[in-house]
């Protein structure tokens, strides 16, 4: 009886069974492709961060950098020659110098915090790098005197006028000055399951292992190692030390931070730049997710000036188009699905109630019957309830649609990423471009100007709506809650309706 | 059957409040075929209630068979309805979406009985008022006349002690109230149930073996 008579009301009743269905529907269909595209975003977004930070980090830690006191340099590498440097060809004195040091605006921090971030509760794995810029200065320029005169002169002339400059690049005196700077990450060679070299793929040779420690060998980026026409076995000058190049990779991350033209043994490194027992940041992996937090709140209470990022915080350091469909998912898309949820149950709700009031009558004569409250409850909820899974139904069918559009569409983002307290090294002419892909993205590195610019790191990610048991379980979840929340008011309505009034009401 | 001792009911509507039923002492036998008679808005229908079980005095007693039945709670009460007494009413009150076949097993419902017995019994009281034929038609597509004979047979499907009918002919023409008449006569005649009509037409009321008159809330004798 009841399957029978929920079945000929909602027959019987077409118009609001369909009106109730169809707000129901609209509201769980925009609530599966807000909640889809809201997990595809944060997919893009946590794309995006995995190019710039490297697999497995949960956390990074860093050293905002402060401006230098009075008195201190500030800025990028000084070269100084003295009267003898370079050597003198033909009337041109060529000049070249090479320096290691912190990139620009690099804040190091001693590397005693690696230790403690590693004695931190739930901890699995860190790992600390060091962040450099290798900057070469190369010049040629005319020999100079200070007699003025040539050197088959002997003594002070002074009523005789100097000779015009000879010699330089141009042959009349002139000079020329290059300067050529790349990104050198120094790392810790046995720590490939965190941090920078969990993000890069072997091109060529090998990369760095725990035998490399203090050696001068160095793994190039590949593109870098094109550009530079460098190969595997070749030697390349970092801070005017020769370094073997074993090998060569491509990198995942897009960032300066974890990704770079030339990662070298970490203490050599710090050797080299004078930043000895010095790192730049530091990369942690939490035993669990559950535990990130935690740790978070644990590092910054044992580092209080260290900057401590999740990959939440790091979430909101994405920009460009990414962020923009990030911004609209979670606000526009959030309230909007909230806003046409709310009017769909209320208008479940009031339609249901409005139901109730017009039958009266049905059931003030089935009360009179014997019918008990309970069951007139059960049948008005029931009724509501399925009116609810119709509608879950259709929504999720619209939605599924919805999101096959969206995907069929397949917007392409792009998301930049802002450091967010990490160094950034820049990279000279020498720097290029290069592509790599994680997860369906495509990045795109450019190491900015000279003497250490910051690193852009833009991201192009094909948006991906995923469908997922959880989305359609909140979806029939959604759809079952409305139509019971209707049902109890209605059924509610219905129970206080006296048999005798029902009757006397419409007699 | 029925024993109605001192029985009041006072109703507000706004600040009146009305006295639809005055201190009523009454006693009505098993079997017996009483007719309810008096104008509009005597009290006569929240009689046919007090004795339906449908309303609460608000002061005296009602028994059915020796039961009070004013103090029962609504559980109580809605199980003797579903038991013992049958409602006819004037409008029929058939549910628009069921057939006649399924609304007259909406009064077995509450019995708990299978459906398969619930459907048998349906089809033996169609049969009984003449409407065999039109078990499977929706209430819109059946005559005044027709739709009663299946209300009718919902209040005698459960086989009550009582029937209880107010002003059952009153939404039909003389032809179809004759018929329906006959019905309930036929039906109070062969099962033996007390058979209570509340009406305003004396030549409905004139085939009752004993004729009641209320007045204000008031009953009396005829």
């Amino acid at each position: 009886m009841f399957f029978t008579y929920l079945r000929r009301e909602l027959a019987g009743r077409r118009r609001q069974t369909a009106i109730i269905a169809i707000g129901m529907a609209l509201a769980i269909a925009l609530v599966i492709i807000v909640n889809s595209v809201a997990s595809g975003v944060k997919a893009a977004q946590a794309s995006v961060l995995e190019s710039v930070y490297g697999v497995g980090t949960d956390i990074t830690v860093s050293q905002t950098p402060t401006p230098p006191e009075e008195g201190e340099g500030g800025g990028g590498p000084r070269f100084e020659f003295d009267a003898d440097a370079g050597t003198t060809t033909d009337g041109t004195t060529e000049l070249s110098q090479s320096r290691l040091m912190a990139g620009f605006g690099a804040s190091t921090f001693d590397a005693g915090a690696l230790d403690t971030v590693l004695g931190v509760d739930n901890v699995a794995a860190a790992s600390a790098t060091l962040s450099l810029t290798n900057t070469t200065f190369n010049g040629e320029m005319p020999q100079f005197r200070q007699d003025g005169g040539s050197t088959e002169q002997s003594g002070p002339t002074t009523d005789q006028q100097a000779a015009p400059p000879q010699g330089g690049p141009d042959g009349a005196g002139g000079s020329a000055f290059d300067v050529d700077s790349f990104s050198v990450l120094g790392l810790d060679p046995s720590a490939d399951a965190i941090g920078p070299l969990s993000a890069v793929s072997l091109a060529e040779g090998r990369t760095l292992d725990a035998d490399d420690s203090g050696a001068n060998v160095a793994v190039l980026d590949a593109d870098y190692a094109t550009g530079a026409e460098l190969a595997v076995g070749d030697t390349i000058d970092i801070g005017g030390t020769d370094f073997e190049v074993v090998g060569t990779v491509t990198s995942n991350a897009a960032d300066s931070a974890s990704a770079s033209n030339v990662y070298i043994p970490l203490d050599v490194a710090q050797t080299l730049s004078g930043e000895e027992g010095m790192i730049s940041n530091i990369f942690v992996q939490a035993a669990s997710s559950t535990d990130i937090s935690q740790v978070q709140a644990d590092i910054e209470a044992a580092l209080p000036d260290a900057t401590v990022s999740t990959q939440e915080d790091l979430a909101s350091s994405v920009s460009g188009s990414l962020s923009t469909a990030s911004d609209l998912v979670s606000n526009l898309g959030l309230w909007l699905s909230l806003a046409v949820l709310v009017a769909a149950f209320l208008i479940a709700i009031l339609f249901t109630i409005s139901g109730v009031t017009r039958r009266t009558r049905e059931f003030g004569t089935l009360k009179a019957i014997g019918w008990a409250n309970r069951r007139i409850v059960g049948q008005v909820a029931g009724e509501s309830l399925v009116t609810g899974l119709i509608g879950g139904a259709v929504g999720i069918a619209i939605g599924l649609i919805g999101i096959l559009v969206i995907n069929l569409v397949a917007p392409t983002l792009s998301g930049s990423a802002s450091s967010g307290g990490f160094d950034l090294a820049g990279g000279g002419p020498g720097g290029g471009a290069a592509g790599g892909d994680a997860s369906g993205a495509t990045a795109t590195r450019s190491f900015g100007g000279p003497m250490g610019q910051t690193a852009a790191a833009t991201t192009e990610v094909v948006l991906n709506a995923p469908i997922t048991v959880s989305v359609i379980a909140i979806a029939v979840g959604i759809s079952i809650l409305g139509g019971l929340l209707a049902g109890a008011i209605g059924g509610w309505r219905a129970s206080r309706l006296r048999p005798a009034e029902a009757l006397r009401s419409v007699g | 059957m029925y024993t109605l001792t001192n029985l009041t009911k006072t109703y507000q509507q706004g600040t009146r409040t009305v006295h639809a039923l005055k201190n009523v002492d009454l006693h009505i036998g098993a079997g017996q075929h009483v007719a309810i008679q008096g104008p509009t808005g005597g009290g006569k229908s929240t009689l046919l209630q007090m004795l339906g079980g449908l309303d609460r005095p608000t002061s005296g007693s009602i028994a059915i068979g020796g039961e009070d039945i004013s103090k029962m709670p609504d559980g109580t009460l809605a199980k003797i309805r579903a038991k013992e007494i049958g409602f006819v009413f004037q409008n029929f009150n058939l549910i628009p979406t069921l057939t006649a076949q399924e609304n007259v097993e909406t009064a077995l419902e509450p019995l708990g009985i299978p459906g398969e017995l619930r459907a048998k019994r349906a089809t033996q009281a169609l049969a009984s008022v003449g409407l065999a034929d039109r078990a499977g038609h929706l209430p819109s597509e059946l005559s005044g006349g027709q739709q009663q004979r299946v209300a009718i047979a919902r209040a005698l499907v459960k086989e009550p002690d009582v029937l209880l009918a107010d002003e059952p002919t009153g939404a039909l023409d003389e032809e179809t109230r004759d018929e329906i008449l006959d019905i309930l006569e036929g039906l109070w005649r062969d099962r033996g149930l007390t058979l209570i009509v509340v009406t305003h037409d004396s030549a409905v009321a004139r085939r009752a073996e004993r004729r009641l008159h209320i007045k204000a809330g008031t009953v009396t004798e005829r």
